[in-house]
This record gives structure tokens, sequence and C-alpha cells, in this order.
């Protein structure tokens, strides 16, 4: 990591009552981006992904309960009123979903939500606003913007309105995008060009920027530096390179794996990861890959492997037995 | 204007689509969802489809099964025209033909027990003896690896994306059909589970003798289950060749643009800038000529007056281009 963090995430856990229990959704999970980097987060469904968004937006349900601290820019957000938060949500800390409906109001235009936005926030005029949303649409790679803007949002495809919802995150120059699988729900061709779009605009401003997805594709030749979530915690983290090179994770290794290689012949047997992560109710003692792992040994029935360093730096594994180490088994 | 028929890889196919056309009405307007596609699908082969959303990959696989009627065109099963068919005879070709589809959760009864949602379309199929019922439940539910005795008396909300999937894919098999149409069958699920569902797919085709009809968006994942591949944009097809050859010398610029889309799992590899220019054209006001021209970089005059047929460029491979990026143009 080069520079002071802008964000960084101390020690964070997020606990939600449900009626099965207590639900460990985020398991003291520590990160952090400097401005004009780019961190992704990989892990399956149900990892505790958007839960940690969420948690450094303060955007939690009700019933959550949240600890550590949340340092952005110089404060802990965390503790931070909500008049505040409110404005710096708008203005430094921006926030793009999967679903773009859940960001754009389905009953107003495309106009009135990016002038809006752009009025509040930034206290522009009604013309000046309004150029500028024309601006910010076109740079977006939104055609004929100026009839876009009396446009509501079903009116737009799922490409084109996650494009709107780009468009007003970066509406109000954040200094830090957190985008939430923004290209899942879109085909792969959209997908290339959604994620371009980001990281055009994230090198033009100098924004950081926390690229949240399932696919380690996604990842590999668009961000700085990777963390592996599984079960509620992050597992492996390392410069992006580095990760791929000299991966620790029995789990990294086993979910790049399972992937489909457009280079592999057709009707080879892919290598699946067996079972499913465990219940977030039930947490287990020892590693939570252990009973999917095929390096498990007795140990890791038995503890929970710390987050450790490993010899390159910035890499950090939780693993008893890491890839190519004289503990570990062959990669 | 009838199409060429792409050549199957031997025999003679169990499944031959001709010229067929799937159109909806939208208010006083039409969707040109499928505009005179042509496949032979070979007994025993896997072919892909591709395409964008919205290109007509689901209406072709409904119309197969005539779920949807077509406007015009054939649909041969084992030599017999299913559009022709009404009623009972029609049901009973159906029997042959299943369909699985991409969201397991919705697609099963969430109110009737699994071993009830599996046992239905024997029941349908007038499947009398119950204890015969159960046994073949049990031996399908055992196949796609659920252990019977765990799952039949449950609901389907008690049960993961993943295993939803295979609850689904039991029941497709349970009449043992020769065809199963996968529209999206690992769309909905993660890579880990995805890596399963695909292998589990490629088990019980070789145990069943099954031939399959695999559609999805993602190349990698086509490729992965594929003898042939057929690449569809805006209701057209515009390649259909071996899987490999099609993957590693593309003809049509669609299949190139496609490619050259997917996340390399790899660092090293940068992505391709902005390869895809802009968004698929409505199907409503399709262009004229090559359907792909608002967006080809090839594009010229002739692509727009035009419209491109199907022709071999390469042994098995076919395309619809004007100026292929393989073969003499
Ligand atoms: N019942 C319907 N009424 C009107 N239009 C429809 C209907 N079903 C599909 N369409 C339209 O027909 C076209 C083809 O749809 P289809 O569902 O076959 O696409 P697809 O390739 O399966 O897409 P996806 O990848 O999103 O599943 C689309 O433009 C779609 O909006
Ligand atoms: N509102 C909620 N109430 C209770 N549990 C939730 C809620 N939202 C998510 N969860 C649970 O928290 C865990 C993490 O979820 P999430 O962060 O959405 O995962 P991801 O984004 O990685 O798919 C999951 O077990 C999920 O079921
Ligand atoms: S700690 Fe043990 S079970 Fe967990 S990933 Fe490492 S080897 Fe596998
Ligand atoms: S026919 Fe013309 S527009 Fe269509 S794909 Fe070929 S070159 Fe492109
Ligand atoms: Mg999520
Ligand atoms: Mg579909």
């Amino acid at each position: 990591m080069t520079g002071p963090a802008l964000l960084s995430v101390e020690d964070v856990s997020v606990n939600l009552p449900t009626p099965r229990g207590n639900l460990r959704a985020v398991d003291r999970v520590d990160l952090s981006v400097g401005a004009g980097r780019t961190l992704g987060i990989v892990g399956e469904s149900g990892c505790g992904k958007t839960m940690l968004s969420r948690a450094i937006l303060q955007l939690l349900p009700k019933k959550a309960m949240l600890s550590g601290r949340v340092m952005f820019d110089g404060q802990d957000l965390v503790r931070l009123d909500r008049e505040r938060l409110r404005k710096l949500r708008g203005r430094s800390l921006a926030v793009v979903f999967q679903d773009p409906m859940t960001s754009l109001n389905p009953v107003l235009t495309i106009g009135t939500q990016l002038i809006e936005t752009l009025q509040e926030h930034l206290e522009l005029d009604g013309v000046a606003a309004k150029m500028r949303s024309i601006e910010l649409l076109a740079a977006v790679g939104i055609p004929a913007p100026e009839q876009r803007l009396m446009q509501y949002p079903h009116q737009l495809s799922g490409g084109m309105r996650q494009r709107v919802a780009i468009a007003i995150a970066l509406s109000c120059e954040p200094k830090l995008l957190i985008a939430d699988e923004p290209t899942t729900a879109l085909d792969v061709t959209i997908q290339a060009q959604i994620l371009d779009l980001l990281a055009r605009e994230q090198r033009r401003r100098h924004m950081a920027m926390i690229i949240i997805t399932h696919d380690l594709g996604v990842v590999a030749g668009r961000t700085d530096e990777v963390a592996v979530m599984y079960a509620g915690r992050v597992v492996e983290r390392a410069p992006t390179p580095d990760l791929f090179k000299r991966m620790r994770m029995p789990y990294t290794e086993a979910l790049l794996a399972a992937i489909p290689k457009i280079d592999a012949k057709p009707h080879t047997p892919l290598p699946a990861i067996s079972g499913r992560p465990p219940d977030p109710t039930r947490p287990l003692k020892g590693c939570s890959f252990s009973p999917r792992c095929r390096y498990a040994w007795a140990q890791c029935q038995i503890e929970k492997p710390p987050l450790a360093d490993a010899d390159s730096p910035g890499h950090q594994y939780a693993c008893f037995r890491p890839l190519n180490t004289a503990v570990g088994a062959p990669a | 204007m009838m199409q060429p028929v792409s050549q199957p890889v031997s025999g003679d196919p169990l499944l031959r689509v001709e010229n067929l056309v799937v159109e909806y009405p939208v208010g006083n307007k039409t969707v040109h969802a499928v505009s005179g596609v042509s496949l032979d699908i070979a007994r025993g082969e896997t072919l892909g489809l591709v395409g964008e959303s919205g290109c007509g990959k689901s209406t072709l696989g409904r119309a197969v099964m005539q779920l949807r009627r077509p406007v015009s065109g054939k649909v041969l099963f084992d030599g017999k025209d299913l559009t022709a068919m009404q009623g009972d005879t029609l049901r009973r070709m159906r029997r042959r033909v299943q369909l699985i589809f991409q969201d397991p959760i919705a697609s099963l009864n969430p109110r009737r027990r699994i071993g009830d949602i599996i046992a239905e379309p024997l029941v349908i199929a007038g499947v009398k003896d119950a204890k015969k019922r159960e046994q073949l439940v049990h031996d399908v539910l055992a196949a796609v690896g659920l252990d019977p005795q765990l799952v039949i008396g449950r609901l389907p909300h008690e049960f993961s994306g993943g295993q939803c999937q295979r609850i689904c894919i039991a029941r497709a098999l349970v009449l043992n059909p020769e065809f199963i149409i996968c529209d999206e069958p690992v769309s909905a699920l993660d890579v880990s589970i995805r890596a399963q569902i695909l292998n589990l797919l490629e088990e019980m085709k070789a145990r069943y003798g099954l031939t399959l009809l695999f559609i999805a968006h993602d190349l990698a994942v086509v490729k992965a289950v594929s003898d042939r591949v057929a690449v569809m944009y805006l209701g057209r097809l515009c390649e259909v060749g071996p899987s490999e050859q099609l993957f590693a010398q593309p003809a049509h610029p669609y299949t190139a643009l496609l490619i050259e889309a997917i996340p390399v799992p790899d660092p090293d590899v940068r992505p391709a800038e902005s390869v895809a220019v802009g968004e698929p054209p409505s199907p409503i006001a399709p262009p004229s000529g090559c359907r792909f021209r608002t967006r080809c970089p090839r594009a010229d005059q002739r692509c727009s007056d035009e419209m491109p047929e199907l022709r071999e460029v390469a042994p098995a491979q076919f395309a619809a281009c004007h100026h292929p990026l393989i073969g003499a143009a």
C-alpha cells in the first residue's frame, strides 16, 4: 500500500439477530484503501460482502449490531452523527449497487434525480445543474443525454440504468466509490463497458474505489489489492499480482480453479468445491473452510487460523497449511 | 429466404429447427424475438447457445417446446414436426423433451414437498403404480447427488440454490427424456456451486444418453459443456461451429467481441479497453441488413443494404457476415 489510507476498516464485526439465533455476517475485518487505489473484495454469495459495504456506509439494517471503527478521511464514521453522515454519503462517499433500481427512484425522471443531487450537495443553480447532468450522462456513455434527462428508469435497459446510477454516484466527485457487484446482473459486453467506465472515471478523479464481486476474473486486471472473504472473514489479502501468483489460501485456489476457463477443452470436468459454506448462525469452531478443504488436517477443525503475514509484503492469509510452504500442500 | 442448415457432427439430427420465426405483439408493435433461425442438433450432442440478454435465446427454447407457438418455421423432433402437433400427440412428444430454468428456486412450487414435485411428471404421464413412482423418484434423486431419505419430505425453501437446481434436474430426468433444454441453468449460482452443477449435467448426459441445448450468456460456461456453439444476436444466428474452433478462430465480429469481453482471472491479461461499443438495438425495430451493424467495427454500406446469410467459412463453421474475420469474404 502506498500513501496513507483514505479509508481504513478496523476490526469491524456485524451481528444480526435472526429467528435462528445470532448471525455473524462480518467477523473482525480489517481493510484499507488509499486515494486513487482500487480494492477488490471477492467471495461467494452470503459471505458478508454487502454487509461489510453497508457497515462502511453506515447503512446497516436497524437491528444489526456493528463493532469496530471505520476511519474515513480522518473521522470514525461509526461515531458520526446522522446529519454529518448524510452529507458525507452524498458527497465524499458514493455507492453503486448490483441492482441499479436500489439507488434510482422509479417515479422520478433521470434528470430530476441527477439535478436534485447536484443542487443539494454542490449548491449549483438549476441551469448549471442541468448542464452538469448532461455532461455526466455523456461521460458515462449515454447517447443523446439531453433526451435521457426526461426519461424514467424503467424506460432504460439494465446497462443504461447502471450507467445512470454511476453518473449519480460520481456527480459530486466522491473521494471513495463503493461498487457492490455493479455488473453481476449485466451481460459480459455491458459488464466490460461498465468496468472500463469505472476505471476511467477513477483515474480521472483520483478516487479510491472498492469493487465487490464474486468473480475473480473481474478483479484480476482491474484492482491494486484483493481481499478474499469466506464466512464473514477476510481469509486472504494481497496486492493483486501477488495474490494470483503466490496464493496461500486453499479457498482462493479452489475458487479460481472452479471457474470455467475459456482456453480449457470442452467436457473437461471442473474442479468443483464440494459442499457449501457453513450456516452463518452456526459458526464452526475451527477453520470455516475445513469441511470443504482438501488440505484440512486435525488442527483445522479445532482452532481458527489467525490472519497472518506471508513473506511477501502486504500479503496475509488465514490458514494452517498455506499453499507452497513447508507445512502446506504443493499448489 | 431459407438459410442453409448447419451440419451436425454426425448422424441424422434429433432436433432440426428450420427458419423459425417467433414474435410477440406489444401494443400495436411487434417484438421480433427470433427471426429465421435454423439449426440442427445431433443425437448425443450438446449445442451451446450464447448471446446477450434479450437476443431471443429463451424464446427459441420455448418455441422448440411449443410453449410459445412460432409464427412460421418448423421444429422437427426425431423427424416429426412439433409445430403441426396439437393436444395429446404434442403432450406425448413433449415427454421426450424437458426444460430446466435459470431460477431453480422460483421454478419449484413452494408449497409442495420435493418427493411430490419430482413424482408429478410421472403422475401426469400416467404412471399409476405408486411403488414404482417412489422407486423412480428415489433413483433419480440419488443420481443427482441428493439423499432421497433426507430430501423427499422437505419443502423447496429448505434448500440452497444449488440444491434446488439439483432437484430441478431430477424432475427433468425422471421421465427419462431424450432431449433437455437447459436455459441458463447455472447463471443464478455461485462459482463454486456452478462447477458442481455443470459436472452433474455432464454426468447425467452420459448416464441417460441425453442430447442437450445449453443456453447461457457466459461463453466459458458454454464452452465447458458444448460440442458445438451457436451465437445469437438480436433474433438471428451469427455463427455456428465446433466449440474449440469457434473460440480459437471466430469468424463473426460479434463472436470475437463476446470472446474479448470475457473477464480473465489472470492479472497479466489486461482487459481490452471498451471492446464492446454500445448496447443492442431494440428488437421492435431491428436494423436493416445485418442486425449487428450498429455496433460492428467492420460495417459498411453493404451491411445495411443486404442481410448476410449463414455460410461455411471453415469446415463445419458457419457465419452470417459479409466481411468475416476468417475465410474468403
Ligand atoms: N412475453 C413477452 N412479451 C413481449 N416481449 C417478450 C416476451 N418475452 C420475451 N420478449 C422479448 O423478446 C426478446 C427476446 O427475449 P428472450 O427472453 O428470448 O431473450 P433471452 O435471450 O432469453 O434473454 P436473457 O438472456 O435476458 O434471458 C426480448 O426483446 C424480450 O424483451
Ligand atoms: N437484513 C438482514 N437480516 C438478517 N440477515 C441478513 C440480512 N442481510 C443479509 N443477511 C445475512 O448476512 C450474511 C451476509 O450477507 P451479505 O452481506 O448480503 O452477503 P454477500 O453480499 O456477500 O452475498 C448472509 O448470511 C445473509 O443471509
Ligand atoms: S486452515 Fe486447514 S481447513 Fe482451513 S484452509 Fe487452511 S488447510 Fe484448509
Ligand atoms: S455483415 Fe457487416 S455489419 Fe454484420 S457483422 Fe459482418 S461486417 Fe459487421
Ligand atoms: Mg451482496
Ligand atoms: Mg432467457
